[in-house]
């Protein structure tokens, strides 16, 4: 039987999910990654570990999702394909799923130029669909791409991104829908500070009727400063914040800004919760991880773990890891 | 890019017409049309010079034109089959080359005027097969290399 992951579980159990990401330190040390670790667990569902995101090396995705499988904590695998070619990410699927992994986000991922290291080889062998159906063939079929077999297939909730804030609009909920095709069962957004744009990408989502063959998790942060505002929305790859945005944090004096980008983000949480189809948030707070547990408190999404454990009619049957 | 070739490209229904003329031209020489001899070193000049001049062809050997829009996805930077990604500029330009307009959102603004094959961008597009860059994507497509995905693709 399937090992459903727990972050499945949540979303299946129609309770409103919440992730997080964990900024993978610059260390070899394990500690940096459970001290990250252990601020965002007791608020949220399931973390993301990301893979080099905006082309910055880090600790791996898989290293540090080991790390947290180790200590009971449910990781989201993000793979992405800028750096590994289709034999290193099937590879790494399946040492992830050994490891304790259930959740993948699949990603293309930023290009190399975004990253501290420009001059690398930006590989990009597959693109995130392809990796999608790759990974679900591995789970489904049990088979490489090469029609390889496997002993013994992952157990695997995959994922995908969609940034509904950048063009082609009118396209984004089609390409989503080639996501969901090739076997995404999450999605998670990019960051959201437009939530009229989002409700426009979510008519489109429910009119192809992809908000019921996928959960989608809105992407939401605490912003810094109006600088820092400033600065993401020129620096990293597909992030957008409107006009107004960076006004109303300009607008409050530097002490006070980054309480303010707090109760922004508390309120584009509130915001999006009431658009149909919206199925959780996922909590971006770059350095700022500390932010995330009064955030979703103060978004009113407490307490998190285990409440809604005994509505699920097969709990008798899960297989704890 | 010269005037008249831009004019060309801003028109994806007379291009797919066109490769939907040459499809049928070559057919019935289809048993000529093999890998590796004379013939497809003339394709393959052919080709890097009509499909380089029109689409900035990269010659990844398994052309799918017809499927994106009517334009080439390997000038995408990050080589996308199945575009666009997520870094797309407001402006409507790419992440990486911020000069050029995305390929991909320009592919699924052009199926909007492809009766013929507009839809085919819908359909998911499977990982190349590298070995075949540089060779001749009209032979791969009479010989059925470039229509072959892994076998574990779609188990």
């Amino acid at each position: 039987m399937r090992m459903s992951s727990r972050l499945e579980r949540v979303l299946r159990s129609g309770r409103f999910a919440v992730t997080a990401e964990l900024n993978p330190p610059d260390s070899a040390d394990p500690e940096a990654v459970y001290e990250r670790a252990l601020v965002l667990a007791s608020v949220c569902d399931a973390i993301n570990a990301t893979d080099a995101s905006g082309a910055n090396v880090h600790m791996s995705s898989v290293g540090v999702c080991a790390l947290l499988t180790r200590a009971g904590y449910e990781p989201v695998l993000q793979v992405s394909c800028r750096d590994r070619n289709r034999i290193a990410i099937q590879g790494d699927l399946l040492g992830a799923a050994a490891m304790g992994v259930r959740n993948v986000l699949c990603l293309t991922g930023d290009g190399v130029q975004a990253g501290d290291q420009p001059e690398a080889k930006p590989v990009f062998d597959l693109d995130s669909i392809e990796l999608l159906q790759m990974a679900r063939t591995l789970r489904d079929q049990g088979q490489f791409l090469s029609g390889r077999r496997l002993e013994s297939p992952p157990s695997l909730f995959l994922g995908a991104a969609a940034n509904p804030f950048v063009p082609p609009y009118v396209y984004r909920a089609a390409h989503l829908a080639k996501k969901v095709e090739a076997g995404a069962e999450f999605i998670q957004t990019q960051f959201c500070f437009d939530a009229a744009r989002l409700r426009q990408f979510m008519e489109q989502v429910r009119d192809l009727g992809l908000h019921e063959r996928a959960f989608i998790l809105v992407g939401v942060g605490p912003l810094r400063s109006a600088k820092a505002a400033e600065w993401m929305r020129t620096h990293v790859p597909g992030v957008v914040i409107p006009d107004e945005i960076v006004r109303r944090m300009g607008g409050v004096p530097v002490a006070g800004q980054r309480e303010e980008g707090k109760r922004l983000c508390v309120e584009i949480i509130q915001q999006v919760r009431e658009i149909p189809g919206v199925r959780g948030v996922h909590v971006m707070a770059f350095r700022q991880e500390e932010l995330v547990a009064e955030i979703i408190e103060e978004a009113g999404l407490l307490p998190r773990r285990r409440a809604d454990r005994p509505t699920l009619p097969d709990e008798s049957q899960e297989v704890v890891d | 890019m010269p005037g008249p070739v831009r004019i060309l490209q801003d028109h994806p229904r007379l291009l797919e017409t066109a490769y939907a003329a040459t499809h049928q031209l070559l057919r019935p020489f289809r048993r000529w049309l093999r890998p590796g001899g004379g013939v497809e070193w003339a394709f393959v000049q052919a080709e890097k010079v009509g499909k380089g001049f029109l689409f900035d062809c990269r010659m990844c050997g398994q052309c799918v034109l017809h499927s994106t829009g009517m334009t080439c996805p390997m000038t995408c930077p990050k080589n996308m089959r199945n575009g666009p990604c997520g870094g797309v500029r407001l402006d409507g330009h790419c992440e990486i080359l911020s000069e050029m307009p995305c390929v991909w959102t320009q592919a699924w603004e052009r199926t909007t005027r492809m009766p013929r094959y507009g839809d085919q961008i819908r359909t998911i597009l499977p990982p190349l097969d590298r070995r075949l860059e540089g060779t001749s994507a009209w032979i791969n497509d009479y010989s059925g290399a470039a229509n072959r995905s892994p076998a574990g693709w779609n188990g």
